[in-house]
């Protein structure tokens, strides 16, 4: 998987969470979505680009083509649209680069300015509320997806609210999200089917509602289970992400936590929970 | 120990020093410093003859003290390497320069790191005319690079800039971003007369407000007031080079003037305004 991060910012904290929340939108697979796409965290004033509130986004996609396609569209459609927005590469020291504000400039109809500051190039369209300011290109590296456990607890509302500690205690960390809605994954999914033209169906040997009927692996005390998936910068992120969660996640109610392997399919990292938690 | 150089001739003959760039002389021995060539008037002479050296010529830096006012084209095409001057300096100081860094304790004089490409300047003092300028019959001024002038500047800043950055401290004189064709000039303090004639693009900012704003030209169009956002970058990245500029500059409201209209008129002059 290739990764890049943008970092939002706006007038406001308020504005700059709308902007980055519209841009992560839609992103939780690239089973069926353009990018996997995250707010990884929030951007201090006294860090930010231009000294205003922001937040970090993270996007991830198959190949670096992929992922340029989908950070112009959600930039432009999502942020630029957003009130008294900017929008800036999260990754400058990364070596390989996409356009971004290169590509919306032309948005600008000949009025856009182009700014340089040392190795920066910056892009100012005019928009409705004054302009809004772009970077010129999008840094992008390879990146882990699809780091993932399963929490099985006896009940729904036990494996809802392990999950919610899970998600609580990933959110603080760098170089990570857990793209699905809220962090959470209930449609869990397995590789193929049995209708040919579907990739992926419902993960079934974890269905509560299938066992005696599927091979299953789930126990009796077992009433339901929730994914937690996670997309990273680096391999190290991602496990550091798992073993945060997995330790959040252990409470009362949770039987067993799990992961999916996919019998080996699907990724080039395989992360062996025994490893993760040391 | 970087390599010391101090004027030794006492007489008002300007002194051409090209010689003195930190690139070209970190690769010599000291003997071989002192037999560089500089014109002394319209004599050849030697850096020997003109200046006492000391120091370690391979150390990258090279510091003038004393009174340089007469000495011209200090780091003129410098690529790399640092010179600090300690008082005052010559013209063309910098000029061409494509890297490095300059930092002059004192004044400097005209022609401050004309038509160049790359690197940073900083004068404490006050700088003359045609910092960042364009030499007469080229066709560009400064094409990239930072110039910080603390102090005051001369006429004609900023002529015919095609790409860079200048921030001056206090205030310039007449024609300021003259034939400006992109690249940005910050002025704290006031302005002299025809600020931006012939600008084709570029910006120049007003940060003391309207009570020392250019006297704009009627080719100037009133546009709007607005917070520029690219405003917060070049605040931050000056703040962050020690420049004197207020934090509030950076979400300040500012009062765009599009022109100047007798050519493209896709320049800009944004003068800061009151709340």
């Amino acid at each position: 998987m290739t990764a890049a991060r943008c970092v939002v910012t706006a007038a406001t904290d308020r504005w700059a969470r709308t902007a980055a929340e519209a841009a992560t939108g839609y992103g939780t697979s690239v089973i069926g979505c353009d990018a996997e796409a995250g707010i990884e965290g929030r951007v201090e004033v006294a860090e930010s680009p231009d000294g205003r509130p922001g937040y970090r986004c993270l996007f991830f996609a198959f190949s670096r083509d992929a992922l340029g396609k989908a950070a112009v569209g959600r930039v432009g459609q999502c942020v630029m649209t957003c009130p008294t927005t900017s929008c800036y590469d999260g990754l400058p020291e990364a070596e390989k680069k996409m356009k971004l504000g290169a590509a919306l400039r032309y948005f600008g109809d000949r009025h856009q300015v182009s700014k340089r500051l040392g190795e920066h190039r910056y892009w100012r369209i005019p928009v409705m509320d004054g302009e809004f300011v772009c970077d010129d290109e999008l840094g992008s590296c390879k990146a882990v997806a699809g780091g993932n456990f399963l929490i099985l607890a006896k009940t729904q509302g036990a494996a809802l609210a392990a999950a919610e500690r899970a998600v609580t205690a990933i959110d603080v960390l760098p170089e990570v999200i857990c793209p699905f809605p809220g962090g959470v994954v209930r449609s869990g999914s397995k590789v193929g089917s049995a209708y040919k033209a579907l990739k992926a169906s419902t993960n079934d040997a974890y269905c509560p509602t299938l066992r005696g009927v599927v091979e299953s692996q789930l126990s009796e005390n077992v009433g339901c289970v929730y994914e937690i998936v996670i997309d990273g910068l680096t391999l190290n992120a991602v496990c550091m992400a798992m073993r945060a969660g997995i330790e959040a996640s252990v409470g009362e109610g949770v039987v067993r936590i799990s992961a999916g392997n996919y019998g080996g399919q699907l990724g080039a990292h395989h992360l062996r929970l025994n490893e993760v938690m040391g | 120990m970087p390599l010391v150089l101090r004027p030794k001739l006492d007489d008002t003959l300007p002194i051409e020093a090209e010689a003195l760039r930190p690139d070209r002389l970190a690769s010599l021995s000291l003997n071989q410093v002192t037999a560089q060539p500089v014109y002394h008037g319209n004599r050849r002479r030697t850096v020997g003859d003109c200046f006492v050296c000391e120091g370690d010529p391979a150390d990258g830096e090279v510091v003038l003290e004393g009174d340089c006012r007469r000495v011209k084209h200090i780091g003129q095409n410098m690529t790399s390497g640092r010179i600090t001057v300690r008082g005052a300096v010559g013209m063309h100081l910098g000029a061409e320069m494509t890297g490095g860094t300059i930092e002059v304790e004192g004044h400097a004089g005209d022609w401050v790191g004309a038509e160049m490409k790359g690197g940073m300047i900083r004068v404490r003092g006050d700088a003359g005319h045609l910092v960042g300028g364009c030499y007469r019959g080229g066709a560009a001024g400064m094409q990239g690079g930072v110039i910080l002038v603390e102090g005051n500047c001369g006429n004609e800043v900023a002529c015919s800039m095609r790409r860079g950055l200048i921030a001056v401290g206090g205030s310039v004189g007449d024609f300021a971003g003259l034939n400006m064709i992109a690249g940005s000039l910050f002025v704290a303090g006031g302005f002299g007369l025809r600020c931006g004639a012939g600008m084709r693009r570029g910006t120049v900012v007003a940060l003391g407000g309207t009570a020392v704003a250019p006297a704009l030209l009627p080719t100037f169009r009133y546009a709007c007031r607005f917070r520029p956002q690219f405003m917060g970058i070049y605040v931050r990245q000056l703040r962050q080079w020690g420049f004197r500029v207020d934090a509030e500059a950076a979400t300040a409201l500012y009062a765009r003037y599009c022109g100047d209209l007798v050519g493209l008129g896709k320049g800009e002059i944004l003068v800061r305004e009151a709340e």
